[in-house]
């Protein structure tokens, strides 16, 4: 009854997880609510026992991920910065 | 006018969303009960495989073709995005704080460790080269942060190819030993599949810091 009741909190939480990485507006927020999304799959699949799949979701899933887009969110501020001072756009590249 | 067509629009992608995912929710409850499938004869065999982690017996025994070339295909991976030709982002480094590194005095070693911990349990346990090299990665990424990640770009070039190239290496070896392809003899199995993780990890943790990074690392001296 409570592993029933547990499971079912886990796998709802990750739903609204994922809804609100989908839904909220701020990037910031949806990348953090990605990296909880992913720290809770890999809960998930803890549960569904493939431990091996586990922890590789928490390292690259929750983890590398997690960073890369968090890296990727500052560079493109750091690009939109950039871009509203000089005219020409085509900084990039090359 | 196009309000209204947003809407049609939106209806129409929303009941398709609900109709697939209706029939896929559907094809899942009246699928029958998964047969056996290669479980029995996976386990049958596992005391021939070197290890007793039936996970990493699969991986790097019996189905270890498809090992060697997901490492062939991370390689492809890193040398598309060198093709790339990114441009250096100008922030590459956090600035130092005591917090961050603190953080790293205390994390490098510990996160090192399991890394290695991970490769080394691999053979009886979950973990293994993936799961291994994944947090080495995250090391290097943490390093890479701290501006502490020194290395040539030769350096980063090999420890992208060992992986490949030593079980490439152990692969033919064993077709002349043994007549085919990554077919472990029974007594050294263990210690092979051993050999290739920790090569593989190296690779792996390489591959994903650098894709990472994603800037083909600097020509420094005569690198090809």
């Amino acid at each position: 009854m409570l592993t029933w009741f547990v499971d079912g909190l886990i796998g709802l939480t990750i739903l609204w997880l994922a809804w609100r990485a989908m839904s909220i507006k701020e990037l910031y927020r949806a990348v953090t609510l990605f990296i909880a999304f992913g720290l809770l799959v890999s809960i998930a699949w803890v549960r569904l026992g493939a431990p091996d799949v586990a922890i590789a979701e928490a390292a690259i899933g929750a983890g590398l991920t997690g960073a890369l887009l968090l890296v990727t969110l500052s560079r493109l501020r750091q690009g939109t910065l950039k871009r509203s001072k000089t005219e020409s756009p085509d900084d990039s590249d090359t | 006018m196009t309000r209204i067509r947003n809407r049609i629009q939106r209806s129409l992608l929303a009941s398709l969303t609900v109709v697939v995912g209706g029939a896929l929710a559907l094809a899942l409850i009246e699928t029958p009960q998964a047969g056996q499938g290669l479980t029995g004869i996976a386990a049958d065999a596992l005391p021939q495989s070197g290890v007793t982690n039936p996970v990493t017996a699969v991986l790097l025994n019996f189905r270890a073709f498809d090992t060697l070339l997901e490492i062939a295909v991370l390689l492809l991976t890193l040398i598309g995005a060198w093709a790339l030709r990114l441009p250096r982002p100008r922030l590459e480094r956090l600035p130092s704080s005591i917090i961050f590194d603190n953080l790293l005095r205390v994390s490098v070693p510990v996160l090192t460790i399991i890394a290695a911990y991970l490769l080394w349990i691999g053979a009886k346990a979950p973990g293994g080269a993936f799961q291994a090299g994944a947090v080495l990665a995250g090391v290097g990424v943490l390093l890479h942060f701290a501006g502490a990640l020194r290395l040539t770009a030769r350096a980063i070039r090999w420890l992208a190819v060992v992986g490949l190239l030593v079980f490439m290496g152990i692969g033919v070896a064993l077709v002349l030993i043994s007549g085919a392809l990554l077919q472990y003899p029974l007594a050294q199995a263990g210690t092979l599949i051993l050999v290739i993780e920790t090569a593989a990890t190296l690779s792996i943790a390489a591959i994903l810091t650098a894709l990472f990074v994603a800037v083909e690392p600097e020509n420094r001296g005569a690198v090809t």
